[in-house]
Order: structure tokens, then sequence, then C-alpha cells
């Protein structure tokens, strides 16, 4: 039910709405909930809404911190 | 799909679980609860438990509002859809969920009631718009998620003047429902698991930010770390909760940066507070009733609130007393011990709450991992044959 997609913002509209993309689809969808988004934001959308932006820098710290878990095995392993 | 993609990825989740099993430590044994059905579904989809050592545990929580959703509920909904100058709009998740009787919204759409799936309620107000003679009840459910659309909604009926859109609130809070797990009086009488941890919810996260669960973790003395739904993100949140407890700390962290700060969403939160309050108490499938749990519609909104405009006056409905949703959903039992799973209950023909949506442990269990017992039944089979032949 809580099920929330990352969508890129393509255009924005009039009355807090934009039109967004998910690899080619296009769906227009409700920017009310969040504030100064841009084109070529990526916002997480739950049924229509979308409820926040998400920071593509604290993704890469995630991506990151994945990698360093992923390594500290390694060099352990015969 | 950017942001996803990277999440999935079965080499890096390999590394990651030999790490954890690398960090466990033998002599302990860890169980943690995923409290959102979002995590259980991910868990079984993917096949985490696979990946986790074997003194590693995942308990499956009550994080599912279409679980949760008690069925009494769902016959007002019904009664409503029935009335003839009503049109229900519903999220699709919520169509076939049985009600009394054997009845459920599918099955009263299909005897004539006008029922209409929506993916937003931004249709559900469009519904209204376009049809001013017909009164278009939105049936709200969901956590702390799914609440601000339909603040939204009230609040862009309100601003169009339509006088024939109402809501039946269903909207329940996760953090009463966490606490509940552990303190409830229920749980004298299905008895207790250790929980010594808990992933906590990504989506609802967004909106409610991290703080909400402060006061839990201090007082319950349990981590919680909130972690993103993809794979990935489960397997680091596992490895925090695991580097929490070897080292004697209770700390609420967040796995899921890139989309749940501190205060989480204060414009949502703002427009959540604007048209709901909380209700004293309210009744979870599974849980019985959570004091605190659930919201209902500011007296300034009476006008949109379907319960008070139509008179709902909601009848407790039994479960088959054999279910055993309850003790599941505390991590006593597991969905193969109850003996309606897989023969009475499926998610076709769903009994209880665990297996009416996909995100249920028992739906779940269904799905994805009855293999795994199959697998384990017959490598056992296997075996004792081959000793009886030697």
């Amino acid at each position: 039910m809580c099920l929330a997609i990352p969508v890129q913002v393509t255009e924005l509209l009039d009355d807090d709405m934009a039109r967004v993309t998910l690899d080619g689809v296009s769906k227009v969808i409700s920017l009310a909930l969040v504030e100064d988004v841009r084109i070529g934001d990526y916002v997480i959308l739950h049924v229509g809404y979308a409820l926040n932006k998400l920071d593509p820098g604290e993704a890469g710290k995630t991506l990151a911190l994945l990698d360093e878990a992923a390594r500290v095995t390694e060099g352990a392993r015969p | 799909m950017k942001y996803v993609d990277e999440y999935r990825d079965g080499k890096l989740a390999r590394a990651i679980a030999a790490t954890i099993a690398a960090e466990v430590r033998p002599e302990l044994s860890y169980r943690f609860m995923e409290f959102c059905g979002g995590h259980t579904h991910a868990i079984s989809r993917y096949g985490i438990e696979d990946l986790l050592p074997a003194n590693v545990r995942m308990i499956h929580g009550p994080g599912c509002p279409v679980c949760v959703l008690p069925v009494g509920r769902i016959d007002d909904a019904i009664k409503l859809a029935r009335r003839r100058d009503i049109t229900l709009c519903t999220y699709g998740d919520l169509m076939r969920v049985p009600g009394s009787q054997g009845s459920s919204l599918l099955k009263a759409k299909a005897a004539g009631a006008d029922i209409r799936m929506v993916y937003s309620t931004l249709d559900a107000v469009r519904i209204a718009q376009a049809e001013p003679g017909r009164n278009v009840v939105f049936f709200a459910i969901g956590f702390e998620t799914t609440t601000p659309p339909t603040a939204m909604a009230i609040l862009a009926a309100q601003k169009k003047g339509l006088s024939n859109f109402f809501i039946f609130c269903n909207h329940v809070l996760t953090p009463a429902a966490i606490q509940n797990i552990l303190e409830s009086p229920d749980v004298r009488a299905l008895g207790n698991v250790r929980i010594d941890g808990f992933v906590g919810p990504a989506h609802v996260s967004t909106v409610i930010g991290t703080r909400p669960y402060h006061a839990f973790a201090e007082e319950f003395e349990k981590p919680v770390v909130i972690a993103g739904f993809e794979p990935l993100d489960v397997m680091q949140a596992i490895l925090m909760l695991v580097r929490q407890v070897n080292s004697g700390r209770h700390e609420v962290e967040n796995q899921y940066i890139r989309a749940v700060t501190v205060d989480g969403n204060l414009k949502a939160q703002d427009f959540v507070a604007q048209v709901f309050e909380p209700r004293d108490s309210f009744e979870w499938r599974g849980l019985g009733m959570v004091p605190n749990s659930a919201l209902r519609l500011r007296e300034a909104y009476a006008r949109y609130d379907a319960e008070k405009v139509f008179a709902i006056e909601t009848v407790q409905a039994e479960d088959n007393p054999a279910c055993e949703c309850g003790a599941i959903l505390r991590g006593v039992k597991k969905p193969a011990d109850c003996k309606l799973f897989g023969t009475l209950c499926t998610p076709e023909t769903p009994m209880g709450s665990c297996m009416v949506s996909s995100e249920g442990s028992c739906a779940a269990h269904w799905t994805y991992g009855r293999f795994r017992d199959y697998a384990r039944q017959e490598t056992q089979r296997h075996e004792f044959e081959q000793k009886a032949a030697s």
C-alpha cells in the first residue's frame, strides 16, 4: 500500500501539477505536497502525489556505504 | 530505472550478506521485525531470508493497511456502495478484501453497485465534479504515506465548492501500532517473542520523518533503522541493526537518507493536521483495539465525513476462530503453523488479515516462501531415504 516509485519531472504545469516520466511512461501528478521542484528532479510518487524530492547526494552516499559494507569481508575471505 | 535498479544488485546483496554473517555473534540470536508490508514483500520476493545467517530471523509485522482494516469497515463500505445515490471510489487494493458472509466490493460491483477503482484521490474529486447528481464517497485507507493525498482531496473539494464529495476515513498511524506490538494486553494471552530491533517504515517516514521513533527506541530500548523498500536497502538495514545489537545501542538510524529527513515533509504534515484529528481508539484486524492509532475528520470538515453524513455505525465482525493472524503478527507463530494456511485460507479466499493483500505475511509466504519449505522437506526426505538405504 505504501509503495511509491522514483519518477523524473519533465514539465511543470499549472495548479501545482507536473508531467513526470518513469522509463518512458508519462503521467501527470500533483506537486502540492512538495516545494521547489525543478525540471529534471526526481520525486517519490505515491497515489498521484509527489511525497518528497529524492536527494541525489544522499543516494550516492547510500551506494558508497553499500559498497563499503560489501567490501568488509572481501579481504577476509580465502 | 534510476534509483531502483542500483538497489537490486544481487552480487552486492551476497557480499553484504557475507558481511552480516561475519559480524553476527554465533552465541547470539537476532530477531528483527520489519513493520511494513512493503518490506515483508521485498524480503519474500528477493529471498532475503535465504541470504541471512541462521541466527538472524525476520518477524513480519502488521504494517499493511489493507490487512489490518477490520471486516466491519469493509461491510460499512459495501453498505454505502449499495445505496442508489452513492458512487464509492476506492483504491484497487480493497476490491477483493472479503467482508462478512463472503461479500466483497468486487461482488457488490458485479451485483450492480456503483463502485469505481481509482488510482488517486484526484480521480475521485474529478468524478464528483463531473457528476454533481451523485454522492461520491472515497474509501480512504492507509498509513501516514497515504493520508496527505486524502487531506488534499478534501481541501480540493472545498476549494471547488463541491457538496457531493465525502471521505470514509480509515487512516491509521504507525508509531502507535509498533508500540502496541510490544505492550498490548493480548501479548499475555498469545505469549511474546523477544524482538531485538525494528526495520522502520520507508515511505511513512518520508512524511513523518525520523523523530517520532525516538521516544519508542528510548522507552523500549529497541534499535530502529528506517529503510527503503529495495532489497539492498533491507540488507543494509539488517547489517545496521546487527551492529547496534552487538554494541548494545538502541538508536534511531536512517538508512533511507535519499528520501527521509529528520523532520519529514512538514508541508504534508500541516495539511494532515488541518483536516484530521486523532481518534481515541481504532480496531486493527489481528491486533484488536489500539489506542490513539487512527485519524478522523475534524469537526470543521464534518460535511465531508461520510461516517457522519450517512450515519455509519460499524458492527464488529469476527474472524474465523482458527485464524492465527494475531500470533503471526507478533512473531509468536509462522504462517505455516496456522491450520487454515493453504487449506481454507489462500490469497483467492483469504480468511485472515495476513492473507488479504500481497503485502501480508501469509500471502507473501504463500507466493514465495512455501517453496522453500517444500525444498527443505524434500532434502530431509532424501537424506532420510539415503540413510535408510545404507
